[in-house]
């Protein structure tokens, strides 16, 4: 599993719950370190460890850290720069939907060692339902897609609703219900990045 | 040629980045993207060469001009405080009467998009500069992490070989090494033997023949030591031409004396460098770990390095073993040890 991967997951840990918490989580997982690199590869047995024993230490189930982590990933302000690539996406939440399909292969231009699930939006002929599947590995991953779905709403202040629905298998399912896309003022986005970069 | 029909609004939308022209220079109509490189100021009905400068070809000064290089790349410069460097392609529209301009930022994207505050939607949606503007984020974001990775990898490196028990030229063990070890015999009260080893003449090696001829001779000499030890037995190289040997349970001296001996026989064999003999000796001192109270690291590295300047005082290539006469005469030569000639 990209390091990339294995290091959010790290500092969602640490950033939510503390360093304590994330030692334990070390050591229950029998983790031969206490920090990935982001940019080193990692098997993947290492990332499930993590997660199952974060899972164990938290009492939480895996499917609402994975969430979690989705929902951190956007808006943690230490995260600014995976939030601002998605709202590369487009101007409103629905064009940032559309842009989902692009996801896979956006991630591969800048890590192409970096393996998403290929994502497809269906729906929305009608303007408001959509369905994203996700399909193919990390395992788990369609989770994160739903916080990620979420925080990005507020992120443009979009009301929705999500639902888990059962896809075939190897799929993940998320359906979208978009029911204002003017819900609030969302945060503010600007093509010109902070100074710097 | 066959003609089509396109509403202005429409052209608009397609590129927002165009200018119409009449035929005397005069914008008639521009894109919304345009506008905001000139804010405050209406471009429609002003001179075309009063809000821009085409850089090249360096022959363009009226319209007659940009269509000549009709099709063409043409470089342009914003006249504003900003000058940005555009570039563009003209055609002419309505049978001669006027010229359609279309613009793109190129490469000045990146401080377009600042200092005009632009948008997503002020790019048309087939220009790719929105990608090369997340490329550019995502690339750089994924370059501070690797430069982040490369540091630590550095700072682990430099603490590894702080660390390290190994010394590279050689691959004997280093003074770290020998420290370690001592200590632990002396905790163990494990009996042992102890030699110090100094070459001599190797700095005329070195100054003669050069450092790789030094390098040469410390590998030959490493590979002897080893040869004339046990496995058991520690061999460290603890400076520049100085070695220790900790001869693991062996404090019989006759033995430690055989082994120094044969030691400087074999050191004293013409060393071959690219054809060339490099010629050293060595000078030895030994001590033994028997025979003292509270004996402590230190004292027995001490010890043996008495009877080594005993040994460099007897006029090299000798060996001598530390005696209490030695300790208390500190530098006297004692003839009673062996000599070995050469």
């Amino acid at each position: 599993m990209h390091g990339l991967i294995n290091r959010s997951l790290e500092c969602f840990l640490r950033d939510t719950y503390g360093n304590t918490v994330w030692q334990d989580v070390v050591s229950r997982a029998n983790l031969p370190f206490d920090r990935f690199e982001a940019m080193l590869d990692y098997d993947d047995r290492l990332t499930y460890a993590v997660l199952m024993a974060a899972s164990d230490s938290l009492s939480k189930p895996r499917e609402t850290l994975l969430e979690d982590l989705g929902t951190y990933l956007v808006s943690n302000p230490n995260n600014e720069s995976l939030r601002r690539l998605l709202r590369f996406g487009g101007d409103t939440y629905i064009e940032f939907l559309h842009s989902l399909d692009d996801l896979n292969g956006r991630a591969k231009l800048a890590l192409p060692e970096l393996e998403l699930p290929r994502m497809t939006l269906h729906g929305g002929r009608d303007g408001n339902d959509f369905r994203l599947v996700c399909k193919g590995p990390p395992r788990g991953f369609g989770r994160v897609m739903r916080g990620v779905l979420r925080a990005m709403a507020d992120d443009y202040g979009a009301l929705v609703l999500l639902k888990d629905i059962d896809g075939e298998t190897g799929c993940e399912e998320i359906a979208i219900t978009l029911v204002q896309s003017r819900f609030s003022d969302g945060r503010d986005f600007r093509l010109a990045g902070p100074v710097g970069v | 040629m066959g003609q089509i029909c396109i509403a202005r609004a429409d052209l608009a939308q397609v590129l927002p980045m165009h200018l119409l022209l009449a035929s005397d220079g005069t914008i008639r109509q521009c894109g919304a993207t345009v506008t905001k490189m000139f804010p405050g100021r209406d471009l429609t009905g002003q001179m075309f060469f009063d809000c821009f400068t085409v850089r090249r070809p360096c022959d363009v000064g009226a319209v007659g001009d940009i269509l000549a290089h009709q099709g063409a790349k043409l470089h342009l410069v914003v006249r504003n405080d900003r000058k940005t460097s555009l570039k563009a392609v003209a055609v002419s529209v309505d049978g001669g009467n006027g010229v359609l301009l279309n613009m793109s930022f190129g490469i000045s994207v990146v401080d377009a998009i600042r200092d005009y505050d632009l948008n997503i939607s002020d790019f048309s949606g087939t220009d790719l500069a929105v990608e090369m503007l997340y490329l550019i984020e995502a690339k750089s974001a994924a370059m501070a992490e690797s430069r982040k990775l490369n540091t630590r990898l550095q700072g682990a490196k430099v603490a590894a070989e702080e660390q390290a028990f190994t010394d590279t030229l050689t691959g004997l063990k280093n003074r770290r090494a020998m420290d370690h070890v001592l200590t632990h015999f002396v905790e163990a009260n494990e009996k042992f033997g102890l030699m110090q080893v100094d070459l001599d003449y190797f700095k005329r090696v070195n100054d003669t023949l050069g450092h790789a001829a030094g390098d040469r001779v410390l590998q030959q000499v490493a590979k002897v030591l080893l040869d004339e030890t046990r496995k058991e037995d520690l061999v460290a190289r603890i400076g520049g031409d100085e070695f220790v040997l900790v001869f693991h349970r062996m404090t019989d001296i006759g033995k430690l004396n055989e082994i120094a001996a044969r030691i400087i026989q074999r050191l004293e064999e013409p060393i071959d460098y690219d054809g060339k003999p490099c010629l050293i000796s060595a000078s030895i001192g030994t001590a033994v770990s028997d025979g003292y109270q509270g004996i402590t690291a230190d004292k027995i590295l001490m010890n043996a390095d008495l009877a080594l300047y005993a040994s460099k005082n007897k006029g090299r290539a000798c060996y001598t073993v530390f005696s209490e006469e030695l300790s208390s005469k500190s530098i006297k030569v004692d003839h009673g040890e062996g000599f070995v000639s050469g």
